[in-house]
């Protein structure tokens, strides 16, 4: 069974319909990237996929849990799907190690001691063990990004989704996060991510996802896709993406 | 409860509550014109002045918004005629409200004052302008509608604040009120009446300083923008 | 027979300012105590809630605290609480504190940007846990500044119960006045002593601010 499960998804933020019609399957350990123009609803898609957006009709399904459930369902399915946002979104008045620690601690109801093994072991995996008592407010851009994937995969989540996780990152830093995305990818986890770095997509991803005006365009095995696109959209969006 | 509300008794003399209200609306109309007027002349006086205006000023701003209302008007009303000032409790009254709302105006100007941009300033000194031109003409409007929602929030108490002025006899809103409950010793319904007209004028005030706001900085001014910002 | 304004006059008035403290501590504390759930109810996702935490600021914020301390007053003692003085002043306070403590605190509350809720929600927090270890903990940071510029107001305010017989500072003041007839001396003092109270807290709510703008552009 597919580890996330999206079937005839529509989303509407008023008269705007964002999503038209959505099937898209991700199976385990499958890293699935999602490209597309902005405006075409890849964001909207992954934040679907955790319940921060309302869907109107369809059917979701992640790690065996249903989208339509009650909040305390929600609460459920988040605790098995962990999301990075564009903007880092660490808790600035706790330190690094203390940012991580508190959802297992708070959310999971695990020990202190089990917390913080966590939490070391985590950071130790995106390469800041050394950062566990530094505030926020001390790291590079690069670094609170990856403090931000360590405090999500110390849920220890089924899957991960990355929202443009390296678009407002400088240049030089976004290497860093890309390459602790690809050792998790490298290990076995299941990743849904929306992305620019067409580069990366088309090394990393088992499968790419173009998305246009609301609908998957096209999809299928990165080589393939970035080789050859089939849709005459794809082609104009990978020559205009290249320059 | 065996309690009854009897608000006939109260609106039997809603002649004494119209000559409260009355009384209210010209303390505090007054008092926001020239405590407005005070506030905003200091706060020029402060930016423009000599150092030394500029310490009288704060040392003004500092006494009387660290002591309470009440007491400035005792000093006032009692202390000045001692002096062989002579002064009725309306006339204390009013000066009391100026002193006082002076002095918060004086200080919310300031931080307006503070906020327009130096090369704003720059621009104008450059275009031969005086510093009292350049005052008048670029940084007062822009100050001003900047800090607007907070002149508006404190006109709102000051009005509020007339209250007060009960204690030293002017026969305003509460005052009538206490003199209806004398009367009829409908007290609860006296002050739950007196209460609701406060608070209609209080409301009725809001709107009208929102709408002030609108027509003197309207948007699109630019002002209107600065208004924008400061109240979000 | 008209009194000297002397030493033993100046230590009746400096005493009564205890009374003026008991006030304001009472009243800071019962009024944040319910302004906390004002500004928790402000912010609720529940309509009903924010709008009856909405009227609540917006009609304590229209009276004037001289007709809410009557209001208290009269009101408790229709319901048969007779109550001392000191207790309903205290009360009507509290109503008052709760009002404009609980509109700071929504704006404290609203100030923590709202990816911190998002990245909370997405973690699995229920909502009271992102109160709790999220949002309250930024907020308070923010707030300290305010409520503490807030204290001045509300010890300024307590001299308005002087009308109901407490014997606070104003009242002494009062009571000094009637028998001395220095109004100036008198008013002067008492009025020195709420500046040496609220002066120092100003100060510091001054400072506090100061050093939150700091650390934000840092």
């Amino acid at each position: 069974m597919p580890v996330v499960q999206v079937e005839g998804v529509h989303k509407r933020f008023g008269e705007v319909e964002v999503l038209k019609g959505i099937d898209l399957s991700v199976e385990s350990g499958e890293v699935v990237a999602i490209i597309g123009r902005s405006g075409s609803g890849k964001s909207t898609l992954l934040r679907c996929i955790n319940g921060l957006e309302q869907i109107q009709s369809g059917r979701i399904q992640v790690a065996g849990h249903g989208l339509d459930a009650s909040a305390h369902g929600l609460r459920d399915l988040r605790k098995d799907v962990g999301i990075v946002f564009q903007s880092y979104n660490l808790f600035p008045h706790l330190r690094v190690g203390e940012n991580i620690m508190l959802a297992p601690r708070v959310v999971l109801g695990v020990s202190k001691v089990e917390a913080r093994s966590r939490a070391e072991e985590t950071l130790a995996e995106v390469g800041l063990a050394e950062r566990f008592d530094a505030w926020p407010d001390n790291l590079s851009g690069g670094q609170q990004q990856r403090v931000a994937i360590a405090r999500s995969l110390a849920m220890r989540p089924k899957v991960m989704l990355f929202d443009e996780v390296t678009s407002a990152l400088d240049p030089e830093l976004t290497g860093e996060v890309l390459a602790t995305m690809e050792r998790l990818a490298a290990h076995g986890m299941t990743m849904l991510l929306v992305t620019h770095e067409m580069a990366f997509a088309e090394r990393v991803a088992t499968t790419t996802v173009f998305m246009h005006q609301g609908k998957v365009w096209e999809m299928g095995p990165s080589a393939k896709l970035f080789d050859a696109p089939q849709t005459a959209e794809l082609k104009q969006f990978l020559g205009g993406g290249l320059k | 409860m065996g309690f009854q509300f009897q608000f006939g008794a109260v609106f039997a003399r809603s002649d004494l509550l119209l000559e409260g209200l009355l009384q209210t609306l010209q303390l505090a109309g007054m008092a926001i014109v020239f405590g407005g007027l005070l506030g905003i002349l200091l706060a020029a006086l402060r930016s423009l002045a000599p150092r030394a205006a500029g310490v009288l000023i704060d040392v003004y701003v500092e006494l009387i918004r660290n002591t309470p209302f009440l007491v400035q008007l005792l000093i006032i009303y009692f202390g000045l005629p001692s002096i062989g000032v002579k002064l009725t409790a309306e006339q204390a009254a009013l000066i009391g409200l100026v002193v006082y709302l002076g002095s918060y105006v004086t200080e919310i100007v300031r931080a307006g004052i503070e906020s327009v941009h130096k090369s704003q300033i720059e621009a104008g000194l450059s275009l031969a302008l005086t510093r009292w031109q350049v005052f008048r003409y670029i940084v007062l409007a822009p100050a001003i509608a900047r800090v607007w929602p907070a002149l508006a929030s404190q006109f709102v108490l000051v009005t509020l604040a007339t209250s007060v002025c009960s204690f030293i006899s002017v026969q305003e809103l509460s005052a009538q009120a206490s003199n209806i409950e004398s009367d009829t010793f409908r007290s609860f319904e006296t002050y739950i009446t007196v209460a609701l007209i406060y608070l209609a004028i209080a409301l009725t005030l809001r709107v009208l300083f929102a709408g002030l706001g609108a027509v003197l900085f309207p948007t699109g001014s630019g002002l209107g923008r600065l208004r924008g910002q400061s109240g979000a | 027979m008209i009194r000297e304004f002397t030493q033993s006059e100046f230590i009746f008035i400096l005493s009564s300012a205890r009374w003026t403290l008991l006030l304001t501590v009472l009243s800071l504390v019962l009024g944040g105590l319910f302004g906390f759930v004002v500004a928790i109810a402000r912010t609720s996702r529940l309509a009903p809630l924010r709008l009856l935490a909405a009227g609540w600021i917006g009609v304590v914020q229209g009276i004037p605290v001289l007709i809410l301390l009557f209001l208290a007053y009269y009101g408790l003692s229709m319901l048969g609480f007779d109550l001392p003085p000191i207790v309903a002043a205290s009360i009507s306070m509290a109503f008052y504190a709760s009002a404009y403590l609980g509109e700071i605190w929504r704006g404290c509350i609203q100030a923590v940007p709202w990816q911190q809720w998002e990245a909370s929600t997405a973690l699995a927090f229920s909502r009271p846990q992102q109160y709790r270890y999220v949002i309250l903990p930024q907020a308070m940071r923010i707030a300290v500044a305010p409520t503490v510029g807030f204290i001045v107001q509300l010890v300024k305010n307590t001299s308005i119960v002087s009308i109901i017989g407490v014997i606070e500072l104003a009242r002494a003041g009062n009571l000094v006045n009637n028998a001395t007839f220095q109004p100036f001396k008198v008013f002067g003092t008492v009025a020195l002593i709420y500046f040496a109270i609220c002066w120092p807290i100003s100060l510091l709510a001054r400072r506090l601010e100061g050093k939150l703008n700091a650390s934000r552009a840092g």
